[in-house]
């Protein structure tokens, strides 16, 4: 497994590599292709949320005619307030703040445990255990929706948002992404130390890990929150839009009504997209690099 | 070192004893008892904690991973209401061959199939074109890369709905734009082809920009060396594209299409939300209903968990087919290089 976890060397080949690789193969002029192409792909990423936007900001009158609409109208506001209170949306926010701050914060504090023991612990079996883990990120929770649903419905769960929250707890990435992470940030010297001055494993873990593996933590929470936040299926079938929804269940249900209005269509999946947009615009780059740190391996 | 932990585990006993004892003459018999009730703690601690870390996800996963996946092939050999989960009378295969026998499981797997490739295979090589411009050094690359990123934090809702109105038959500004150009508008909805094409645009939009980043982070992984023999070499930036970029990401290429292709075979709110008032069938002619979707309209519309559990159980068992072959193709190249 191949892991690029610190950024320094990463920038540092970077930098040393285009201009050897230019020089050798003479291509200098590739710049301005390869910043329309971005430029491109940026706009392609981008448009389909500025025009929920645009269209939001409209009526549905507005959007049957041609040509679509390109720039902003006055509607913006009373569609936001329409698609709040039809859809449940406020209570649906709270939901889904609490829905996935909770499992964000117990995957995190769940995940970087394993992980620890899993990157610097020894114990019989820890290979194999791991290459469980490794083996369970390969089956999709999809698959396993049907027993759950009976369950909760012999619990009575139904429209409960511990039945939401407690199969969104299993996380085998979680725990490989803090494995990788403590096994180079984490020097053994330091273990070693604590544990000379008598600490115990649980006064290693508060004192020593956590610490060094703040960074780590910080970009796991962020990465479940969103997961979680956006999370369908399983939310979709135990929870009702009228009863206890999250945000995209209440989006969902939005886009069934009989006659759907689309501008309000359209502030309804705004609204449920704009925290997230807004946590990415601030915590973006360290997101950025928690994908990139997480995801190499092989 | 095992015999690290060993000698770590005994030191510190003598180690935290020290301070603050009154030195001079040996310890009491008291002290001694004291030690090795601590040096057992100790072992204790060194040799079941870790176990004690680790059982969190285990347990976790035991209840709502393993467990109801196990407990699905259970199910799928009753007949189970919707309305009545709990009441399960044995069937054997029959769930089975109902499905296997119904038209629209077929139609479902090939949806599912063709959906895959129309989404993966492009978003794969955009992802690694877009993740070998990214590897420029560029001015303000961290820009490009949350844009491609928000894709990913908007949600399977608000895109699918969002799309649908970029696709609308007659008002879409898709149709709209390719009426400028002279192309007549295209039912986006209800025409097979078009239709897969509409859903697949969805998952590729979403996920390009992710994958892209985790090309992107192998890329910067490959040793710089391997670029500058190349260039001694005379080999153009294409050249070296190919015969070192390439063949060093096969790990993460294969990792992304394992991913990919685990994400299409469950691929659920899209197409359910792609035409809002079909629903769970996907289309008026279930013309981009998938596996996933056929499940859910078999639970939870025609209210038969029993049979949903059979797809989902077929489903898995096709994974495992997948996984397998990916395993002896991954040997293959790893013997092959």
């Amino acid at each position: 497994m191949t892991t690029t976890l610190t950024k320094q060397p990463e920038t540092a080949s970077k930098r040393s590599r285009r201009p050897k690789a230019a020089r050798a193969g003479g291509t200098l002029h590739a710049g301005p292709i390869a910043y329309a192409v971005l430029a491109l792909f940026t706009i392609v990423s981008l448009f389909p949320l500025v025009w929920t936007a645009i269209a939001a900001s409209r009526d549905n009158q507005r959007l049957a005619e041609t040509p679509p609409p390109f720039w902003f109208g006055s509607n913006l506001f009373d569609n936001l307030d329409l698609a709040w209170n039809d859809a449940n949306l406020g209570e649906a926010f709270i939901n889904t703040t609490f829905v996935a701050g909770v499992s964000a914060l117990t995957i995190v504090f769940l995940s970087t445990i394993a992980g620890f023991a899993f990157a610097k612990l020894r114990f019989k079996g820890r290979n194999a255990m791991m290459l469980i883990v490794i083996g369970t990120m390969m089956v999709p929770p999809q698959l396993s929706v049907i027993p759950l649903y009976m369950m909760v419905a012999k619990l009575d769960w139904s429209d409960q948002l511990q039945a939401v929250i407690l199969p969104s707890l299993v996380s085998a990435f979680g725990v490989f992404f803090m494995r990788q992470y403590l096994l180079q940030a984490l020097p053994d010297e330091i273990i070693e130390a604590a544990r000379v001055d008598g600490a115990s494993s649980w006064r290693v873990i508060w004192h020593v890990v956590f610490p060094a593996a703040r960074p780590a933590m910080a970009v796991l929470g962020m990465l479940m929150f969103v997961q979680t936040w956006n999370d369908f299926l399983w939310p979709f079938l135990v929870l009702t839009q009228n009863g206890n929804p999250t945000v995209q269940v209440a989006v969902a249900g939005l886009g069934r009504g009989y006659t759907p209005d689309q501008s309000l269509i359209m502030a309804g999946a705004l609204l449920g997209t704009l925290p997230l947009l807004i946590v990415f615009a601030i915590f973006g780059k360290q997101i950025v690099g928690g994908i990139m740190q997480g995801a190499v391996k092989g | 070192m095992s015999t690290g932990h060993d000698t770590a585990a005994a030191s510190p006993v003598k180690g935290g004893a020290a301070p603050g004892r009154p030195s001079g003459g040996g310890p009491t018999e008291q002290e001694l008892k004291r030690r090795k009730r601590l040096s057992r703690r100790w072992q204790r601690d060194v040799r079941w904690s870790p176990y004690a870390f680790v059982s969190p996800f285990f347990l976790l996963f035991l209840a709502f991973g393993l467990f109801p996946l196990l407990y699905t092939g259970w199910a799928s050999l009753h007949q189970v209401e919707l309305t009545a989960p709990t009441d399960m009378n044995w069937v054997g295969m029959r769930n089975y061959t109902r499905i296997f026998d119904d038209e629209f499981f077929w139609n479902a797997a090939e949806n599912t199939l063709t959906i895959g490739i129309i989404s993966t295979v492009p978003q794969l090589l955009m992802a690694m074109g877009i993740a070998h411009i990214l590897n420029y050094k560029l001015r303000a690359s961290t820009f490009y890369r949350v844009a491609m990123l928000a894709p990913y934090a908007t949600s399977i809702a608000a895109a699918s709905l969002v799309f649908v109105l970029l696709f609308g038959r007659d008002y879409g500004m898709i149709n709209w734009a390719l009426g400028a150009v002279g192309i007549d508008n295209i039912d986006w909805q209800n025409d097979k082809w078009a239709s897969q094409l509409a859903v697949s645009t969805i998952v590729i939009w979403r996920w390009t920009g992710y994958n892209a980043l985790i090309y992107l982070a192998a890329m910067q992984a490959i040793p710089q060396d391997l670029y500058e023999s190349a260039a001694l070499d005379g080999a153009s930036r294409w050249k070296q594209f190919f015969h070192v970029t390439l063949p060093s990401l096969r790990p993460t290429i294969l990792f992304t299409v394992v991913v990919s292709t685990i994400g299409a075979s469950q691929l659920f709110g899209e197409p359910l939300l792609f035409d809002a008032n079909k629903g769970a069938s996907g289309g008026s002619q279930h013309q981009f209903q998938t596996l996933g979707l056929y499940l859910y309209e078999q639970g939870w519309v025609n209210q038969h968990l029993g049979r949903a559990s059979a797809i989902a159980w077929t489903m898995f068992l096709i994974l495992i087919v997948i996984g397998i072959v990916n395993y002896v193709i991954s040997r293959r190249l790893r013997a092959s290089s």
